[in-house]
């Protein structure tokens, strides 16, 4: 049978009842569509996340409360749970790596904020005029927290664009504000300038606060979220992270370093630990879809279980006047084929709109790659011929006399 | 022969002319314990250019006789020789070659396909004899001429067709691969006897004009009459073998000319 009549033999199958190919092309469009959608989430996430890390600078590394597992590190357990580091760590560190590096620790944590009537749920970072400058924070209006207001306790508060907008509305003067968290009254006295972030790692919903007022007055004790370390240059982070581990180890009485409470990271470690953590991510969302779309290969299955037996007497016709076993089973899988691929050239273009959709309304960051398009494309092949393939072994081993007779 | 692979040889030297042998075929059905057997110790020739009918009452094997001719179905036990060649046991694939090239079916119930037209049905035997398409129009147009189709219908769905029509097509589709052999099953049991005898006309041509050779199956007398042989089978057993020297001679009365 030559190639051109086969597909004849299959646009003549597969238009002879378009409501069914077109249910079943449907179920195949779900299950490749919602695999490219929501692995673009995913990758999105992944890459959103990493590029955050990256703009925080090569020469910042983090000491945070928790153990760091082998293989993968729990950032939300240990930054919101454990509370193993205190600011007199944070001091004694500032103390033991001098004047050359900068050391900023922070205490943070979401707290339900209000302003004139206004109120907002977000991340509210204690922390020390350092801070600035290892996390490269710019202010826009006003000035950032001083040494004076750490000295004072100071009731004042720094606040991130996305925070203004939310409590004031958008671009309104903040300066000179209240603004209350716990019931406690802040001033702001600065706002920082747009950083761009997205989704949780987002740096613009957020205010700033002298760490003692913060320790003080809203968490009650003196535990450290994270200590940040700006070393002086990319070089001496090797140097340093020996220096600090060895450090804390001491003061904390620990003598095994597998046991350690705390774990200093770099910016390399953290994105390793993020990018663990969003693949995981990415694979769960993959997974998710790909249930989909084997109830989009069942369907297939299904269709041409009932076309091969709706079409007995045809099989049964086809082979008396001289097609071969082969033939009937090359159309028939050619069908199912034909069937996934559209199918799953629709649900390409389909899921890559959803995923343009997904980030113009919400603004997570997604990404199609390539790589996952070919293989949504060869996914739907192989549904086509696994799927297709018991169907049409099914067509072609029917018996020409019983298959003419059949009623 | 087209078809003769070198493994295959003649069983006994036949003449020229023969172009179906069998002898001693038996054909049995596994049903339950025991065995049906449909036909018993079938033994006959027919040569090339005869126009034969199968005669027998219902259930009396002719379907299974014909589908053992025409190599949808092996005997249980027996040799058949097809021009020559003991086809009897061949693999399915090669029988499916054999039933692409030299033999043409008829069936009671026309077995079109419903939606593809005319034309596409008529084809369908050279698309899986693997003819290149530019040269099938020509055989297709030749076997819808000799099958009788009007032209204006050839552009027709099937099922946009008349009974009569509608075998005059597969008549066509039997004839398009100039096989050495045509076998008709009931060919005019779903038609009314004006149209079947428009069929039987159609026989009759292409067994006196292209000197075919036919294998006609019916269970009524008068529709075997219009061939030159009769066979009677009665219980899966040939009882008669009939010489008819006087064949009907099918009249098409003009209403059903063309129906
Ligand atoms: N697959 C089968 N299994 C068992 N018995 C069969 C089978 N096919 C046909 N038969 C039997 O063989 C007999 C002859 O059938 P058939 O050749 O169709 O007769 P006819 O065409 O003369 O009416 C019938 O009794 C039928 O029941
Ligand atoms: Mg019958």
């Amino acid at each position: 049978m030559r190639i051109l009549d086969l597909l004849d033999e299959v646009r003549f199958a597969v238009t002879a009842n378009k409501a069914r190919s077109g249910l079943t092309i449907l179920g195949i469009v779900i299950g490749i569509g919602s695999v490219i959608a929501l692995v673009a989430v995913g990758a999105g996430a992944q890459r959103s996340i990493e590029a955050n890390i990256q703009s925080i600078g090569s020469n910042l590394l983090l000491v945070l409360p928790g153990a760091q597992r082998r293989g993968g590190f729990s950032v939300s357990t240990g930054r919101g749970s454990a509370t193993t580091l205190t600011s007199a760590d944070a001091d004694a560190i500032a103390l033991t790596i001098g004047a050359a590096h900068t050391v900023a620790p922070d205490a943070s944590r979401r707290y339900q904020v209000t302003a004139r009537g206004t109120n907002t749920n977000t991340q509210i970072v204690g922390t020390v005029p350092a801070y600035a400058r290892t996390r490269n924070i710019i202010i826009q209006d006003g000035a950032f927290l001083t040494d004076a207001h750490i000295r004072s306790v100071g009731h004042v508060a720094v606040i991130g664009p996305t925070t203004r907008d939310d409590l004031f509305g958008p671009d309104a003067p903040a300066l000179g504000q209240r603004i209350r968290v716990n019931r406690i009254e802040f001033t702001v006295i600065g706002v920082t300038q747009p950083k761009g972030g997205t989704g949780f790692t987002n740096q613009d919903d957020v205010i700033y606060i002298p760490l003692p007022t913060a320790q003080r007055f809203l968490s009650g004790d003196s535990a450290i979220s994270t200590i940040s370390i700006a070393a002086a240059d990319p070089a001496s982070m090797p140097m340093l992270q020996e220096t600090v581990t060895t450090l804390l180890l001491d003061r904390h009485h620990i003598r095994d370093p597998q046991l350690a409470d705390f774990s200093v990271l770099n910016q390399a470690d953290l994105v390793a630990t993020a990018a663990a953590a969003t693949s995981t991510l990415t694979l769960l969302l993959g997974a998710i879809a790909g249930i989909s779309l084997i109830v989009g290969g069942i369907g297939i299955m299904n269709m041409m279980l009932t076309t091969v037996t709706e079409r007995t007497r045809e099989i049964g016709l086809r082979k008396a006047i001289g097609a071969t076993r082969r033939d009937i089973r090359t159309q028939f899988l050619l069908e199912a084929m034909t069937l996934t691929i559209i199918g799953g050239g629709i649900g390409i273009a389909s899921g890559w709109g959803a995923a343009s959709a997904i980030s113009a309304f919400s603004g997570i960051t997604t990404a199609v790659s390539g790589q996952s398009i070919a293989l949504a494309f060869g996914v739907a092949a192989a549904i086509g011929i696994c799927f297709g393939y018991y169907p049409a072994w099914r067509a072609a081993r029917l018996h020409p006399i019983e298959a003419l007779r059949y009623e | 022969m087209a078809f003769a692979s070198s493994a295959l040889l003649p069983v006994a030297p036949v003449s020229d002319n023969c172009m179906i042998e069998l002898r001693e075929i038996e054909k049995r059905y596994p049903t339950g314990d025991t065995e049906t057997v449909v036909l018993r110790d079938v033994s006959f020739r027919i040569d090339a250019g005869e126009f034969v009918a199968i005669m027998g009452p219902s259930g009396s094997g002719k379907s299974t006789l014909m589908h053992i001719l025409g190599l949808l179905d092996a005997p249980s036990h027996g040799t058949y020789l097809l021009e020559g060649t003991d086809v009897a046991a061949l693999p399915e694939d090669e029988r499916a070659a054999i039933r692409s090239r030299r033999i043409g079916f008829v069936f009671q119930a026309f077995n079109l396909l419903p939606r593809a037209t005319v034309f596409r049905n008529v084809a369908l035997p050279l698309v899986y004899a693997g003819m290149a398409r530019r040269v099938r129009r020509a055989h297709i147009e030749r076997a819808l001429t000799a099958a009788g189709l009007p032209a204006d219908r050839w552009q027709h769905r099937s099922n946009q067709l008349s009974g009569g029509q509608m075998q005059r097509v597969a008549i066509a589709r039997a004839l398009v691969n100039d096989p050495a052999l045509l076998l008709a099953d009931e060919p005019t049991g779903n038609l009314d006897t004006a149209t079947g005898e428009v069929v039987l006309e159609t026989f009759q041509r292409l067994h006196q004009e292209a000197h075919r050779t036919i294998v006609l199956i019916t269970h009524e007398q008068y529709v075997a009459e219009h061939a030159q042989r009769i066979l009677h089978i009665r219980d899966g057993a040939i009882r008669e073998d009939i010489r008819n020297h006087a064949p009907r001679i099918a009249r098409i009365t003009s209403p059903h000319a063309h129906p």
